[in-house]
């Protein structure tokens, strides 16, 4: 249906916020917007409510650019801070219980496939570290073992914190926070190694250094999903409040992690690749065309 | 509360484009005034696992998620043959019952019809996602087989996880024999998805007494079948991105702290609610009414829900024997409680004996809530944790409280 479910009936346009105009005249639709095009064309997420200088929020409105077809996209979340950006969006926004993203998105995929299955419905989860790998790991790993055709973006800020900085899974070893008030027993989870167990077809560790790398990587991941199955992005998406980075710091911070632990990582299978490529090339010539 | 339903009415909004149309398994999709009240039935001595299979061969499910729990595993497992043979769309065994009610949720959000099943503990791993299906407005159906929920563990049969369903916004039928369970199953689709009503639907029997022990039950032609949902019909958009986007689901009224946030929270609580009200309409048609009575007149009477009806039945056989009669209540829907149908049906009463599978008494509490001069209620006999309740019981209870002499069965050695 594509454009057509954002268009209002005719004669209603004109009497419509000028948001809502833009968005049907200069949206992202029916084509890959570019990073360098920002400001060119009306973003799907702009407003939000996050802290000032948040990463996160950058890494999301990114996100939402790399999406390969918005149009037919869904979007599943869960509680943390990226649910207050995400449901912004002008993408569906599905926001069940704590933990349950994985399972949700299972069916929301399965019924779309079944009921259209000439029109290739995306389905996005995206939600924090705490909502994936601790209360919500069971279904994170089904849903990679089952190898459902969704991709999954894991908004790592190795903390909780909407609820206040409480250790997750994802919090390096020995940082103090709340509930691990003598510091962090155990390591950061190595989700990057299960993903690699469950034998995924596209894996990505990013931070949002290079944004239209991040796009690229969203773009890949779905893409992939669509054709294979189960795929993940783990994105360090800092929290400058819990972490007490300075405002103007927060993306020298990112820089800093890159470097030290956090490096621009892909895994692709090789089927993955040899379709990556195939989409990639006719890209390449749609270009220079 | 209840306005009267005209006893002729049938259910409305049933026209399908699709009905009179055959599906994949040379089904006809039939208008469900025609399937209900217009279909012979032909008699077969079934389990009510099996029941639960033929109830779904014939309700055009789309998605059916599994996982195993006793005393549902084997309805669960036979709802995978029928996939199988290709009356679902689609079937797999999800990772618990939390992921499983979160998988059907989504199903339903794309715009299937979904049916589940749990037990017990699973209910209450479960229960999370119920109240989240209630404000999401999805038709969920979830066969509740009733079993022990308290630690030291149980298998068997008690209704104490219907309690914990009461206030989750779903509606919650009760089924006493396998042919409920068929015909509640299958109505409890079409008045779970009129678009004035549009919630989930907990169809709850009573574990192994129902599910595994073998009855009659009179079925329709398997060459018929549901109309299929019409994710359309729906008062909130379907998930599929085929209607303009919806911008969230629940999360403007958690973060805030202002009037506006909580009317609104409030305000689609009580909506949840009045659509759970103008179901009554709907099931009046269906189920023939909220209740069932027989014998109404009489002062001593038996209101409950369940296999509790069925030893009730017999306890009236054996006191009549004695030379005292007593009426029965049938309470077929917990939620919409029939509030209106009780308070009338107990009007002469003096004395009302509620017996139940459970140890709370929670049915004997819903009674009492809604009835004047309610020291007339007597909240007994309670079994739980998979007891038996011998008529025999109940016949005390009457006695003891009617102040009649007997020989206790304890005594009888």
């Amino acid at each position: 249906m594509s454009l057509d479910t954002v268009k209002p009936s005719p004669g209603f346009l004109e009497h419509l916020p000028i948001e809502y105009k833009d968005l049907i005249e200069h949206g992202p639709y029916g084509e890959q917007k570019k990073v360098t095009d920002m400001g060119k064309f009306k973003e799907l997420v702009e407003e939000h409510p996050m802290c000032a200088g948040c990463a996160m929020g950058l890494f999301i409105r990114l996100v939402f650019i790399g999406l390969p077809k918005p149009e037919h996209t869904v979007m599943v979340g869960t509680a943390g801070c990226g649910r207050l950006a995400i449901s912004q969006g002008n993408i569906p926004f599905v926001y069940g219980n704590y933990g349950d993203t994985n399972a949700v998105a299972t069916g929301i995929k399965r019924g779309l496939e079944l009921r259209f299955p000439e029109q290739d419905k995306d389905v996005v989860v995206m939600c924090g570290d705490g909502g994936l790998v601790d209360i919500g790991f069971q279904g994170l790993m089904h849903s990679w073992f089952r190898h459902e055709k969704f991709t999954t973006i894991m908004l790592d800020n190795e903390t909780y914190g909407n609820t206040g900085g409480q250790e997750s899974g994802m919090t390096q070893k020995g940082q103090i926070m709340k509930m691990s008030p003598r510091g962090k027993k155990d390591d950061k989870m190595d989700m990057m190694g299960l993903a690699e167990v469950a034998n995924l077809d596209y894996v990505a560790r990013i931070t949002p250094t290079n944004p239209s790398r991040v796009v690229r990587t969203v773009r890949r991941a779905v893409m992939v999903a669509r054709e294979f199955g189960a795929t993940f992005i783990q994105a360090y998406t800092s929290c400058n409040i819990e972490y007490s980075i300075p405002t103007p710091d927060v993306m020298q911070d990112a820089f800093d992690m890159e470097k030290k632990n956090y490096g621009f990582e892909e895994k692709i299978s090789d089927r993955a690749k040899a379709f990556l490529d195939e989409i990639e090339k006719k890209d390449k010539k749609k270009k220079k065309k | 509360m209840n306005k009267t339903v005209d006893g002729n009415r049938r259910i409305i909004a049933s026209q399908h484009v699709k009905i009179g149309q055959k599906n994949r398994k040379d089904q006809t999709y039939t208008d469900p005034n025609k399937f209900f009240f217009e279909t012979e039935g032909k008699a077969q001595f079934l389990t009510g696992s099996e029941v639960i299979k033929e109830a779904i061969r014939l309700a055009s499910v789309g998605t059916s998620v599994a996982y195993p729990i006793t005393p549902q595993s084997e309805a669960a497992a036979l709802i995978g043959e029928l996939f199988a043979e290709g009356y679902l769309d689609e079937y797999f065994r999800g990772e618990s019952e939390f992921a499983v009610m979160g998988q059907c949720a989504g199903a339903a959000f794309g715009g299937h019809r979904v049916f589940t099943t749990t037990a017990g503990p699973g209910t209450l791993r479960a229960i999370e996602n119920f109240p989240m299906w209630a404000g999401a407005r999805l038709p969920i159906q979830v066969c509740v087989t009733c079993r022990g929920i308290n630690s030291p563990l149980s298998i068997q049969p008690d209704t104490l996880e219907m309690h914990y369903l009461l206030e989750t916004g779903m509606m919650v039928w009760h089924a006493e024999t396998a042919q409920d369970l068929f015909d509640y199953i299958l109505k409890g689709f079409i008045v779970a998805e009129q678009p004035d009503v549009h919630l989930p639907i907990a169809v709850c029997c009573d574990g192994f007494f129902v599910t595994h022990t073998k009855d009659t039950v009179v079925l329709p032609p398997t060459d018929i079948c549901l109309p299929p949902y019409d994710p359309y019909k729906s008062p909130v958009p379907a998930m599929d991105m085929e209607c303009p986007p919806v911008r969230m689901m629940r999360d403007p009224f958690v973060m805030k702290s202002n009037y506006i946030s909580y009317a609104t929270h409030a305000s689609w609580q009580q909506e949840v609610r009045g659509a759970m009200e103008r179901s009554r309409k709907h099931a009046i048609a269906l189920l023939d009414g909220l209740v069932d009575i027989e014998n109404g007149d009489q002062e001593v009477l038996f209101v409950t829900s369940g296999t509790a009806v069925s030893q009730s039945r017999e306890a009236i056989r054996l006191l009549e024997k004695d030379g005292i009669k007593v009426g029965l209540v049938k309470i077929k829907t917990v939620r919409p409680f029939p509030t209106e149908e009780i308070r009338e049906a107990t009007k002469h009463a003096k004395h009302i004996f509620v017996p139940e599978f459970n140890m709370a008494g929670w049915m004997g509490r819903e009674i009492k809530a809604i009835l004047p001069d309610n020291e007339r209620v007597v909240t007994a006999p309670h079994v739980a944790g998979g007891m038996t309740m011998p008529s025999e019981v109940i016949v005390e209870q009457v006695k003891t409280t009617l102040g009649i002499a007997f020989e206790p069965l304890a005594q009888r050695g």
